[in-house]
């Protein structure tokens, strides 16, 4: 199977990573060829398997409810790119 | 007697042992492997931070502990660390652009636990970004080199921390597995490198790739030191939800029982097509070596869903880093684009240039499994693979102690041989992915050379019982001597 260079944009779009011509156009080949190597697992009968999400099921893993101090602020924007008032600053969403 | 550049040479536990004897001090250890470990990285590029000053400290705290009487086997003993591992106030990369400069607020638990009992953390060891790779050559800092010959790879993704273990830098270090990324670099430079049964260990403050998959785990020289260094790292965490409530035992327990009885199954479909002849004939003496000491060979084992891991761990994975790299969006930390056009655009600006290119790679391939339409083919299907995979070492492990393979199809390879070949790098990790995907504990031990290069062999477990590995591995070492080769001096 093949992914065109508009599907290589638009998984782009969804993962919101920008990516240059050159880029889309090596990553249309590379992922075509991973994805037909893939194909194997057509061959295989699942049909009454369940899925398994991990390994060693552990459910319902609960804690006590104790407050307890957050992070002083200033240690939770220490490494802020922009920041103000407190804030991690962010670009307008809407214009 | 002095410390002498010999006793740089020597095993965390043989330090243990001068040091509370009082041959030397923690801090002329920490002084001399500080020393010894910067000379090497102009060769090796192992590491991308030094911790000189946190050492230096550690080491002195180290040394009155000693003083106190109030020592373990890790106390005063120098320690590199995979620079995945979240270090309060030191910066943690992941050997990404993403992440230059960023420092962590909190230790991971890991590192907490190794200051805990007096390990001396020397260093920040270089990786494939984001632990994305076999050879440690997609890293932002430039490759590592393997000390056998430093015009190949280490392997990877924990290359930098097998390295400096392999170079004699440092007798201990931690790295992270996900698919092979501490068992293959492991093989690839002749030392014993373990990972832990899925919740064995805490991931709490590891910068995550795949959570369902991986484990972090111990690079040492013998089984006693591995045995070590996962006593003081395992157990449940609080912080970790998917750490487990199984209690951590001695794992030196099963030391001086011999290899008599041990029932080792072998599994021939991992000896078949792409095992280089030289692996296989060296896995084949060491095999031959077992028998000839008592271990019960069992050439039967059958691993047929296992040899479909590869697709299934390459849908798993991605899928879940698409996920957890959701994070970096040059906002809170790390990286950021702040002239786009949108908010939107600066993230992907962001990601589209703090990533590189195999992260980039995985996040797609990710994203394309999770998407509409595909969800079912690809990410579910490959769920339902996983549960075969599970079930077949299940039953292999019904009647046998321990499964053995090769640890990765070939001896290390040149730098720059596979990095533009996305696929044959994958198949590095023929032999180790499998594993992840079951869950269950594995080692790879040093039991060849091939031409000069490190052969290693893997021995998988049941789930919990790595004292079983230890055991085999420390009983195997007694009647070799693999585990004692050296790489050829540095400079």
């Amino acid at each position: 199977m093949a992914l065109t260079a508009d599907e290589v944009r638009y998984i782009a779009k969804l993962a919101r990573v920008a990516l240059t011509d050159a880029e889309v156009d090596r990553l249309g080949g590379e992922l075509s060829t991973i994805l037909g190597h893939f194909q194997v697992l057509n061959d295989i009968d699942t049909s009454d398997v369940p899925p398994t999400a991990q390994s060693f099921d552990l459910h319902n893993v609960e804690r006590a409810d104790v407050t307890r101090p957050s992070q002083p602020l200033e240690q939770v924007l220490l490494n802020a790119p922009r920041r103000e008032d407190g804030y991690f600053r962010v670009r307008g969403v809407l214009d | 007697m002095p410390l002498d550049a010999s006793h740089l040479d020597l095993t965390a536990h043989e330090h243990a042992a001068h040091l509370r004897a009082g041959t030397y001090t923690s801090r002329a250890l920490t002084e001399a492997t500080l020393a010894r470990i910067h000379a090497q990285d102009g060769a090796l590029n192992a590491y991308i931070t030094f911790t000189d000053d946190l050492a230096l400290a550690e080491a002195d705290a180290a040394d009155a502990r000693l003083a106190a009487g109030d020592a373990g086997p890790l106390t005063g003993v120098p320690v590199a660390v995979k620079d995945l591992l979240s270090t309060q106030g030191i910066q943690t990369t992941a050997a990404s652009k993403m992440l230059e400069g960023f420092v962590p607020i909190i230790d991971c638990t890991v590192v907490q636990r190794l200051k805990d009992a007096g390990a001396v953390i020397v260093g920040k060891t270089n990786l494939d970004e984001f632990a994305m790779g076999s050879s440690t050559e997609h890293s932002a800092f430039g490759p590592t080199h393997n000390p056998w010959d430093l015009d190949r790879v280490p392997g990877g993704s924990s290359g930098g921390s097998a390295a400096t273990v392999a170079s004699r830098g440092v007798p201990l270090s931690l790295g992270t597995d996900t698919g092979g990324s501490i068992r293959q670099p492991a093989a690839l430079c002749g030392i014993v490198g373990l990972k832990p049964t899925y919740g064995r260990v805490s991931r709490f403050g590891v910068v995550a790739f795949a959570s369902s998959l991986e484990q972090v785990g111990p690079f040492a020289r013998d089984a006693e030191d591995a045995a070590h260094l996962l006593g003081a790292i395992a157990g449940l965490d609080p912080m970790d939800s998917t750490s487990a409530p199984v209690a951590v035992p001695d794992y030196t327990e099963r030391f001086g029982r011999g290899l008599d009885g041990l029932r080792v199954g072998v599994p021939e479909a991992f000896f078949g097509d792409g095992l280089d002849d030289d692996v296989r004939a060296a896995i084949e003496q060491a095999i031959a070596d077992l028998q000839a000491h008592g271990a019960i060979i069992d050439r039967s084992v059958a691993l047929p869903a296992a040899s479909a891991a590869l697709p299934v761990y390459y849908l798993i994975a991605p899928s879940e880093a698409s996920a957890n790299l959701a994070r970096y969006d040059g906002v809170k930390y790390g990286f950021s684009v702040t002239d786009g056009r949108s908010v939107e655009d600066e993230m992907a600006q962001t990601r589209g240039r703090g990533f590189g290119a195999e992260v980039k790679r995985r996040i797609m391939l990710g994203t394309y499994a999770l998407s509409a339409g595909y969800y079912d083919a690809y990410y579910l299907k490959a769920q339902k693979v996983r549960t075969l995979i599970k079930r077949e070492f299940e039953a292999a492990l019904a009647t046998n102690d321990v499964i053995l393979t090769p640890t990765s199809p070939s001896v290390a390879f040149r730098l720059g041989e596979k990095v533009d070949d996305p696929y044959a790098m994958y198949l590095n990790d023929l032999y180790t992915i499998p594993v992840n995907i079951a869950g269950n504990p594995a080692l790879s031990l040093p039991c060849g050379l091939s031409q000069g290069l490190p052969v290693g062999m893997q021995l998988i477990g049941r789930p919990f019982e790595e004292s079983t590995l230890l055991g085999a591995s420390h009983a195997y070492e007694q009647v070799t001597d693999w585990h004692r080769r050296t790489p050829p001096p540095l400079g």
